[in-house]
């Protein structure tokens, strides 16, 4: 066997094993979005989005769990943003010397692999217990508890990827440090920037833990920001693992409506992130 | 070494713009600049010739202290620029770099519009009017030989033009700015020998208002464009003079080796 066809040879089983184990890992993403489908697609009617949910054995829908969901995914990506776009630039532009950099860069990598549950705890002990009640507040400190470290971690990242050939051309016609970061090298890496604030909401739609004890769930419409209120994930975990039927059809409707929406998250983020990057 | 630059060029009064004096460079604990003493003319095109980390571009970017940028990088001795230090600790490094204007390597445009580009220095350090901002950057890009190629999309980003072109964008956008020095660093080595000759035709033309001083790998580039070339080698000033004698008749044989090819 010659050199060559033996380098080919290598080269197929090569292609074949990879092939295999990308068939293999979208196997079980296309189950379980069939499944979901399945269980799901035939409760997706008008009553889901225009109904509360209902008492057992009756009919309703999900209204005030998913204007629950939205209400505070949007509130805890607007509270989170800001600070983690904020400390993600200092990381990335100011952070070259000194100590204080690397150390909340560790505690930002912890922060970021915490489990959500623990996240809920600690807002629970720090603020509901003193209030002495769950509520759309602490659901949403919660949830932008976790949104800090996933866009303080791509900011930085994205920050990063910009040249240091452009702020030396910045600085190099007398732009103080704040001009070049601001005008220059946070819009260069804006839509990466985006993308990670794309990816923190995605994040964060899915999360069941954190608002477990933290804005628990509400069987009805409440916009009272110092209530529990409802939400897609506390609804699905709690209606899936009740006897009844109307409710587990609903939960399951629940659970395809936020895999949905996580999914079109993802797509814009790539779709955004595709177009938008400049290339240097 | 400046009295051996006025005895050679008799013709003219040649006064000097940046005097390096005793000038040592370390990154960390590399000393990539040995003791360099050099005089650079006013108004002339001085260039900086040698072999790849011999120290030219480290050289450059001490005259608007751009090394600050980053940490463990340090410059010890003196460089006046009209008599100034510009290394003394009390230098506002803003109002220096908006004096001593730099090209790089590699084009870099910032992302944002090509008008925003040129607007972007203009309006750091002058408040001009609307119709005022429009003429300077017309000027600038008139001066950079851009202005016919560009003139009808001025709102397009920056990015969208050809490698050569974004060049002279960041040529235009340095000298919008009105600076009294302009530091080219290698500004041709990623262009084509369209761009290249253009940028080199536009640097014979811009020496009549800035002093320009500019890094070269090509040394038919520095026999080109430069009244005075700089060789250097391993961190040290090998030998200064006018373009013509180092060329011609070099003093050192490691010059002569270096341009004859012989080395490097």
């Amino acid at each position: 066997m010659s050199l060559y066809t033996r380098r080919l040879l290598v080269n197929r089983v090569n292609l074949l094993v990879s092939l295999l184990a990308m068939v293999f890992g979208l196997f079980w993403l296309g189950w379980i979005l069939l499944t979901l489908f399945e269980a799901g697609f035939t409760a997706l009617t008008p009553d889901l989005f225009l109904r509360t949910t209902p008492p057992p054995g009756s009919t309703g829908g999900l209204l005030n769990a998913i204007a629950g969901s939205l209400f505070m995914a949007v509130a805890g990506t607007l509270l989170g943003t800001p600070i983690g776009i904020m400390a993600g630039i200092y990381l990335a532009e100011f952070g070259r010397r000194g100590w204080l950099a690397p150390v909340t860069r560790f505690i930002n990598d912890i922060l970021l692999s915490a489990p959500s549950i623990v996240v809920g705890l600690f807002i629970y002990q720090a603020y509901v217990v003193h209030v002495r009640h769950f509520s759309a507040w602490a659901g949403i400190m919660a949830l932008a508890l976790i949104v800090i470290p996933v866009v303080i971690r791509t900011t930085e990242n994205m920050l990063r990827l910009v040249p240091d050939s452009l702020r030396e051309a910045a600085a190099a016609l007398g732009a103080p440090q704040w001009k070049v970061i601001s005008l220059v090298t946070v819009r260069a890496a804006k839509a990466g920037i985006i993308t990670g604030i794309l990816l923190a909401v995605a994040r964060i739609s899915g999360e069941t833990a954190p608002l477990l004890f933290t804005a628990l769930n509400n069987q009805f419409w409440s916009l009272n920001m110092n209530a529990p209120m409802a939400n897609l994930p506390v609804v699905i975990f709690q209606f899936a693992m009740s006897p009844y039927e109307n409710w587990q059809h609903l939960a399951w409707a629940g659970a395809l409506l936020i895999t949905l929406s996580v999914l079109a998250l993802n797509i814009l983020a790539r779709v955004f992130f595709r177009n938008k990057t400049p290339v240097y | 070494m400046n009295a051996a630059v006025l005895q050679s060029s008799p013709d003219t009064v040649v006064s000097q713009k940046i005097e390096v004096r005793s000038l040592n460079f370390y990154y960390g604990g590399f000393h990539a600049l040995k003791n360099i003493n050099l005089a650079i003319p006013e108004r002339k095109v001085t260039a900086f010739i040698g072999p790849s980390g011999c120290g030219k571009s480290t050289l450059l970017r001490t005259f608007n202290r751009m090394y600050a940028l980053y940490p463990n990088q340090e410059a010890r001795g003196e460089i006046l620029l009209d008599g100034e230090n510009v290394l003394s600790p009390g230098q506002d490094l803003n109002r220096l770099r908006a004096k001593v204007g730099m090209v790089f390597q590699k084009p870099t445009p910032f992302p944002m519009s090509i008008y925003d580009n040129i607007a972007f220095g203009v309006r750091l350090y002058e408040s001009l009017s609307a119709r005022e901002t429009d003429e300077r950057i017309e000027w600038a890009l008139r001066k950079a030989a851009l202005w016919e190629e560009v003139k009808d999309k001025l709102k397009q980003g920056g990015t969208s033009l050809s490698g050569g072109q974004q060049q002279r964008l960041c040529i235009a956008r340095g000298i919008a700015v009105k600076p009294d020095v302009l530091l080219l660093d290698e500004p041709c080595s990623a262009l084509d020998p369209i761009s290249t000759g253009r940028i080199e035709e536009l640097v014979h033309e811009l020496k009549s208002d800035y002093t320009i001083v500019i890094v070269t790998h090509n040394m038919q580039q520095a026999a080109r464009v430069s009244d005075y070339t700089a060789y250097m080698y391993l961190g040290e000033m090998v030998e200064f003079g006018v373009t013509d004698e180092v060329f011609i008749k070099p003093k050192k044989k490691e010059t002569e080796d270096y341009i004859t090819g012989r080395f490097g």
